[in-house]
């Protein structure tokens, strides 16, 4: 830890700011408190919001996971990790089921999260009406009033144009029977995993807004009754670990356009292997460390 | 000014405040959940559990509304040091409010937000003489199936409940327990 950082990079008067944004957002599930966000030694669109809320929550004995679209070794997961290691001190592991703090772009992991956790998620656009409502000031009245009319018309034009809701990801969820909130872009496969043990905080830097899902609060993706809500998913099995129930993504191997489906959790992944199990196009785990001595 | 108020501080605020906050954080996601708090010793009659929270949440941004016994000197004196935050006459200009539940009611003036901004609105830290996880019966979002809790009195908060998404949140201190009751919980049955 580099003790020339404030613990977790943000001063007290700002982290003390979002920690009552916090427990407002807490207070209120769905609802977007506004909050005074500030400049992040990273760009916009890195996960600022979240990592002022992984700031405002962490404590040094946290242990903190950082995943980007499932995964602990892509770019923006690395260096969001490195960063809370070097001003915060705190451990850091790549199994979900050992984290305290899980700091997540785009996915919810695949193993069910427990009480003593929390789960970050980085948003980028956290109104789900501003692509229908350009002006805030019109999208704050809707919440107010609770009219949520658009929302269902931008669902049944998609019907009307695919013949099926189109909306793959970020796809808009009632929170508690009242506000209507944006899930950030997680696959719809993630949404019925937003029911969880684990307290949910979301943290929109650029759009300066905190919004949170408390343990247990009933989480509704929007649909109608004709055309209910689908999570979809693969048809097949993780090519590495064989998984039948999990959210996968389609990697191309060769020029000739090869492709292979593995696991976007690659922790999850990581712990079927290690425990036997291996896909179509997987090595059995055994194998690869013989290789390697 | 006496020197006792500038004593009782957290002794490395990053960290004091950070683990006080995550308890913070938990009981307020988790209604009726008691947990313990410390890091503060504040002057008394005022609890380890209220002390704690004051300094972990308020500043000089954060107008505070003290009961009447409450604000002695020296309180008044140890919070103005720790936390720099005003301390205000008028109900209805507090972001936060300290006292016993028979001198914080009727809490019908306190802030309870706008429709467009539910979030302004007051957060009441109730001194008790115990906390206990029996007497009202609690459900609602952070809830699994229900929880209990000792509450001063039933109307006043399903009241509250009933405002929802406006209202107040409530945290309830005594010793160095805490437990926090948060707008969306519906008390009774």
């Amino acid at each position: 830890m580099n003790s020339e950082y404030n613990f977790a990079y943000l001063d007290e008067q700002t982290k003390r700011m979002i920690r009552r944004a916090l427990l407002k957002g807490v207070a209120i599930p769905g609802y977007q408190v506004p909050f005074a966000s500030r400049e992040m030694p990273m760009p916009y669109g890195w996960g600022t919001g979240g990592v002022q809320v992984t700031a405002a929550c962490l404590t040094p004995d946290d242990t903190l996971k950082v995943i980007d679209q499932g995964a602990d070794d892509t770019t923006n997961a690395v260096s969001i990790r490195k960063f809370f290691e070097k001003t915060a001190g705190v451990a850091v592991s790549d199994e979900t089921a050992k984290a305290t703090v899980i700091q997540t772009r785009h996915r919810i992991p695949e193993r069910d999260l427990s009480e003593n956790q929390i789960i970050v998620y980085q948003v980028p656009i956290p109104e789900p009406l501003r692509f229908l409502e350009p002006r805030e000031t019109e999208t704050r009245k809707m919440h107010a009033l609770e009219e949520y009319g658009l929302m269902h018309v931008k669902l049944y034009e998609d019907i009307a144009r695919h013949g099926h809701i189109a909306t793959s990801y970020a796809y808009p969820v009632m929170i508690e029977g009242r506000y209507v909130m944006d899930p950030s872009p997680i696959p719809k496969f993630d949404n019925p995993k937003m029911e969880m043990a684990a307290l949910q905080l979301f943290g929109a830097g650029r759009e300066q807004r905190i919004y949170a899902v408390p343990p247990y609060t009933k989480v509704v993706s929007l649909d109608f009754e004709d055309y209910p809500f689908e999570k979809g998913g693969a048809t097949q099995g993780c090519g590495l670990c064989d998984a039948q129930d999990s959210y996968l993504d389609e990697m191309i191997m060769d020029d000739s356009g090869a492709r292979m489906s593995v696991c976007s959790d690659s922790d999850y992944c990581r712990e079927r292997r290690d425990a036997g199990y291996v896909g179509e196009m997987g090595v059995p785990q055994k194998t690869v460390t013989e290789d390697a001595a | 000014m006496q020197t006792q108020s500038l004593t009782g501080g957290f002794n490395d605020a990053p960290t004091a405040s950070a683990t006080a906050f995550r308890v913070v954080l938990d009981v307020m996601a988790r209604p009726g959940k008691i947990s313990e708090i410390t890091g503060a010793t504040p002057p008394a009659p005022l609890s380890i559990a209220a002390g704690t929270l004051l300094l972990t949440l308020c500043d000089p941004e954060t107008p505070l509304w003290m009961a009447s016994s409450f604000c002695s000197t020296d309180i008044k004196d140890w919070l103005r040091f720790h936390t720099g935050a005003p301390i205000v006459e008028s109900r209805s200009e507090a972001m936060f409010a300290l006292g016993s539940w028979a001198e914080l009611s009727p809490i019908t003036e306190f802030a309870i937000g706008t429709p467009e901004y539910p979030d302004r609105s007051a957060t009441l830290i109730v001194e008790m003489d115990a906390l206990t996880d029996s007497g009202t019966i609690l459900r609602g979002p952070g809830i699994k199936d229900t929880a209990e809790l000792s509450l001063p009195e039933v109307a006043a908060f399903q009241g509250n409940a009933g405002l929802f998404p406006l209202g107040l949140d409530f945290f309830f201190t005594s010793g160095n327990r805490i437990a926090a009751l948060p707008r969306t919980t519906k008390l009774g049955g």
